[in-house]
């Protein structure tokens, strides 16, 4: 069943000078659990479209359905941007204390979401004492407290080093999926998002269109650092390079 | 304590030695100033009528506290300034909220604000004590007019420097633009609202001691134009002595309470 469908999107920006056309013509469905991953250019739109998507910007044409009603999106940003005046716990219950009066059970949520993700030790530690990677953990967990039907990740990993990048990649994965979410990620990694996705679109160059969807088929699919080793991976690499056609 | 390693001990007690040294040099510092201003007007070499000296100011501190007026005059100048202080610094703070909230607002006044801030308000002076009269009331004004103006920009400036990332994030959980304001805008500015009231505190100061120069029959700043009408230059003197002390005192308990909310 399709829980997203997006259809002929376009967004222009507006200055007095200039106008720029961001997205020309996006158009896709997305399936309840399925993981998607977009790559393309810099500067195409990936991140205009997801905070089209969150609500946060107004498309200049096209329409996008939600199989669901009141269909709950959860964004989470390219910059972790937790509060440093908050502890990390505060800045997970942030979602939940915007909607209103926090329930009992939304607390212990949280704390369950700490406690899995190793982080309950630091709960009461303000964000600046925590490492890079502790950081995103602590923003996904932000994101999933507000229990969304759909997660919009940008770039999530893209401040951290590779070690962690690929363990936390792991680790997000395995969340997303435990939590049986549906979420679209914003990347530059080829390999991560071989590895993640059930299926990638590929965006041309700004004004952007959709400009090719794989399917990625894996034979042994399991978590994200096992799937670089599947015989189709360096398949689809050679293939979504040869797309994204980048000229040095 | 015991934890500690043996050099880390040698690195604390070379703080607190570099610490000693500090206070000693900034007292020896003022004893030696203190020193060459008394033996300067022993020896003749200024004129104590012009240039009182550390006994004399010392004299007449004391005979001011004998005939009660003292504790008066300082009460009066304090309270003043601690009234403008927090009028001023509620003044700042809630309108730089309304000019944050509305954008275009903010532009109008934009230039009025810029003016009234780099005008000379003492020029205002006869106008204010032809507008509220010669009383308490035309110094707090003056006081306001020196520290409000200043207080707003400077507010409102950082409210509007306020981190973008944090706003979207607030925006992307749908708050509302109050929920944005009291749980980052306010918060995340926190440090900068306590510096710009820091510098409220020296302004509200000034434009008190420059109203009571002008109008007042009590606090320091009239103490110092009686002083000057009488050519009692001791009394001058002594006023603005005790106008340092209290300067320090203010920005002692600033700092003393700016650690305190810290923690
Ligand atoms: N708020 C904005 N105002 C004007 N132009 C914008 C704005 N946001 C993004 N753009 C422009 O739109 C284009 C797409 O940006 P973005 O979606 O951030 O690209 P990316 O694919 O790298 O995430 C860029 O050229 C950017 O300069
Ligand atoms: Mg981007």
């Amino acid at each position: 069943m399709s829980i997203l469908k997006v259809a002929h999107l376009s967004k222009n920006y507006h200055d007095l000078k200039d106008e720029i056309k961001a997205l020309k013509d996006i158009s896709f469905e997305m399936e309840d659990q399925e993981f998607i991953s977009i790559v393309g250019p810099s500067g195409c739109g990936k991140s205009t479209l997801l905070s089209i998507l969150s609500g946060l910007d107004k498309a200049s044409s096209g329409t996008i359905e939600f199989s669901k009603k009141n269909c709950k999106i959860g964004y989470m940003l390219q910059k972790d941007s937790l509060f440093p005046w908050k502890t990390v716990y505060e800045n997970c219950l942030i979602g939940l204390k915007i909607e209103g009066p926090i329930q009992e059970e939304d607390k212990k949520e949280v704390l369950r979401l700490l406690k899995t993700y190793g982080l309950y030790e630091f709960k009461d530690k303000y964000p600046k004492s925590l490492s890079g990677g502790m950081r995103q953990r602590v923003a996904l967990i932000r994101t999933l407290a507000i229990k969304p039907d759909i997660l919009l990740l940008d770039e999530p990993f893209s401040a951290l080093d590779y070690q962690t990048r690929l363990a936390l990649s792991e680790d997000v994965y395995n969340i997303i999926k435990k939590e049986k979410k549906t979420a679209i990620m914003v990347t530059h990694d080829l390999a991560e998002a071989i590895s993640m996705s059930n299926r990638i679109l590929i965006f041309s160059k700004r004004p952007s269109t959709v400009k090719k969807i794989y399917k990625v088929q894996l034979t042994n699919r399991k978590g994200p650092i096992n799937n670089r080793k599947c015989p189709e991976f360096n398949t689809y690499y050679d293939l979504i390079w040869r797309d994204l056609d980048v000229h040095i | 304590m015991s934890t500690f390693s043996k050099e880390h001990l040698e690195f604390i007690k070379q703080k607190k030695k570099e610490k000693r040294k500090i206070v000693l040099f900034r007292t020896l510092s003022l004893l030696l100033f203190l020193g060459l201003w008394e033996f300067s007007v022993k020896e003749k070499w200024l004129n104590t009528f012009l240039f009182s000296s550390p006994s004399l100011v010392l004299q007449t501190v004391v005979k001011l506290f004998q005939t009660n007026d003292l504790w008066e005059h300082i009460f009066i100048t304090i309270y003043e300034t601690v009234l403008s202080f927090g009028i001023s610094s509620f003044l700042g703070i809630s309108i730089a909220g309304i000019l944050w909230w509305n954008k275009v607002l903010a532009k109008v006044v934009d230039p009025y604000l810029t003016v009234l801030n780099a005008l000379p308000k003492v020029a205002l002076g006869p106008l204010i004590i032809i507008w509220v009269g010669a009383s308490t009331n035309s110094i707090i004004f003056m006081a306001l007019l020196i520290a409000t103006f200043l207080s707003i920009i400077d507010i409102y400036q950082s409210f509007i420097s306020t981190e973008n990332n944090y706003i979207t994030l607030m925006k992307s959980f749908h708050a509302t633009k109050k929920q944005i304001f009291f749980q980052v805008v306010l918060p995340s500015n926190y440090q900068n609202i306590i510096n710009s009231l820091k510098i409220n505190i020296g302004m509200s100061f000034i434009g008190v001691i420059m109203g009571e120069l002008l109008v007042s029959k009590k606090g320091l700043g009239y103490l110092i134009m009686y002083g000057s009408q009488v050519f009692n230059i001791n009394l001058v003197i002594t006023a603005v002595v005790i106008l340092g002390v209290i300067s320090y005192f203010m920005y002692f308990v600033i700092d003393k309470l700016e650690q305190k909310i810290k923690r």
